[in-house]
């Protein structure tokens, strides 16, 4: 595959813009002026800002970038991608950036607070079900890996939650599972690249 | 106006306040939901993030549903992440020809088929502001909320649907204000009504979620809110359940009710409290509703006009 500007081998800005829906190739024409990074709720929790992670993508360093926690620690809030002046689709670029690096194998050693890990048993119990089931994806996450905050919030919060009728003990299932396993099971043969 | 509805997970329990007051608020409006039957999860931001394929896959499961089971080409949402998640889909399946074309094929797999484009996916507020419209909200005011002194709050995704065209200004959103204003309210000026709650950062990396609840907090007491209204159960939750954690973390006290604006709606259309699902939230909102009264408060004093000059107002003047 040669790039459609260029002809030259693809790099990783390449792979992450054929990835990604809508606009992407529009990170192109990244200028590198940090509206992005000065909009990011959850920025100064980030290894590195939005911004800098740009430039880390147009400088090839893809283990630095497939390993860095800002895509995990996005919260999807829109700010950034509403005010880039070059309209980069930003946020869907950073759920690019976390497939990406699930499938290199890097995000088991993005550990700092398994974020992964936290999608994957939320989705885990969504082909199940058919429905998400807030409880079991709290409770199963946490006593995986912070097996003190799960007493914290079967004791706490969680407590208060149930008290108050807000959550379930049991899921609850889709009559038709097996045509939404069908369907995802499908997907999942073509999911690689799109 | 028959409407087809997605409630989405949150709202069978979490957000059952959301639920059965939107339902309550919809009857005198006339407007009718008809439930997608056997719909499943959209995967909220986490599927996408695992799969692409099968993520667009399960929310297109949904989009064909509606576009079955034919009650209304509209397509309601009350949760912000439903909203987004159908209407995103929907778009880039009609944008992406080769993305339209695998998803069609893993459909076709549970012997479903969908048009995109064909579902014109709304949510609730959109509903209510676009359709209905405020003078049809107004005329069912019987109750008028006097004296109750609430803090818009829209959360991120209503406003910014992605790269897509939202019904309202992405960044200072009012639809949420006016439809409070004709409910008789008092309207406070929130300047943090469309930064983001955190999110599932709860779960991934509590300090920083506790951190972006706390501003909202103290911004909306800073403005002196008796309560925050939301449109979105995931913003409910964080600010309500949350609060605890933050005063807890911050030396803070802060007693603010998270409600629903349905429920709003539902006070002031004179519904009994009961049927809008009030005592659900964590921190209780029955001292608050209190303070509403029936005569509505004094218009503010508006300064004569000066001619001239802009000059400063000077002490003796004031």
């Amino acid at each position: 595959m040669t790039d459609t500007f260029t002809s030259r081998p693809p790099t990783l800005i390449d792979k992450i813009i054929a990835e990604t829906p809508g606009k992407a190739s529009n990170l192109y024409t990244c200028i590198q002026c940090g509206t992005c990074s000065g909009s990011c709720p959850s920025g100064p929790d980030m290894d590195h800002s939005p911004r800098t992670l740009f430039a880390m993508i147009d400088s090839e360093m893809e283990e630095e970038v497939l390993t860095s926690n800002t895509p995990w620690f996005c919260v999807s809030c829109y700010y950034c991608m509403v005010r880039c002046p070059q309209e980069i689709p930003i946020t869907d670029i950073m759920y690019t950036l976390k497939r990406m690096a699930i499938e290199a194998g890097y995000f088991r050693e993005i550990d700092k607070d398994k974020a992964p890990e936290f999608s994957e048993t939320f989705m885990d119990l969504v082909e199940n079900n058919g429905r998400s089931f807030e409880m079991g994806v709290v409770m199963r996450h946490h006593l995986r890996y912070h097996p003190l905050s799960a007493v914290k919030l079967a004791t706490g919060m969680g407590l208060k939650m149930i008290t108050k009728g807000r959550m379930d003990f049991i899921p609850t299932k889709i009559k038709n599972l097996p045509q939404l396993k069908a369907i995802i099971k499908k997907a999942k043969e073509l999911g690689g690249a799109a | 106006m028959k409407y087809g509805y997605y409630p989405g997970c949150s709202m069978e329990k979490n957000a059952r306040a959301y639920h059965t007051s939107t339902l309550a608020v919809a009857k005198p409006l006339g407007i009718e939901f008809v439930e997608v039957d056997d719909w499943n999860c959209c995967g909220a931001t986490e599927y996408i993030a695992i799969n692409k394929i099968p993520a667009y896959a399960l929310v297109s499961r949904n989009l064909a549903l509606a576009a079955d089971q034919n009650s209304s080409e509209n397509l309601v949402a009350p949760c912000s992440a439903c909203y987004l998640n159908l209407k995103k889909v929907d778009h880039y399946l009609q944008e992406n020809e080769e993305l339209r074309g695998k998803v069609d094929l893993a459909l076709e797999a549970g012997g479903l088929s969908y048009e995109p484009g064909s579902i014109n996916v709304q949510h609730l507020l959109e509903t209510m502001v676009v359709d209905i419209g405020f003078d049809a909200i107004k005329a069912q005011v019987k109750k008028p909320l006097y004296n109750l002194r609430v803090a818009p709050y829209y959360g991120c995704l209503v406003p910014r649907p992605a790269s897509m065209e939202s019904f309202d200004d992405p960044e200072h959103p009012t639809s949420m204000d006016k439809i409070l204003e004709v409910l008789g309210a008092t309207v406070i000026d929130y300047p943090l009504k469309a930064q983001c709650c955190g999110g599932h950062m709860t779960q991934i990396s509590e300090e920083t979620a506790l951190e972006l609840i706390r501003r909202l907090l103290k911004n909306a007491a800073d403005c002196e809110a008796d309560l925050i209204a939301t449109l979105c159960p995931m913003c409910q939750l964080n600010l309500d359940a949350y609060q605890d954690a933050v005063n807890a973390q911050f030396g803070t006290n802060y007693k603010i009710p998270i409600v629903y604006f349905t429920q709003l709606m539902g006070i002031a259309f004179d519904i009994p409290a009961e049927e809008l699902g009030f005592g659900k939230e964590i921190v209780p909102a029955k001292p608050v509703l209190e303070k509403i009264t029936n005569e509505a408060p004094k218009p503010k004093r508006i300064r004569e006009k000066k001619t001239g000059l802009p000059m400063p107002i000077m002490a003796e003047e004031g």
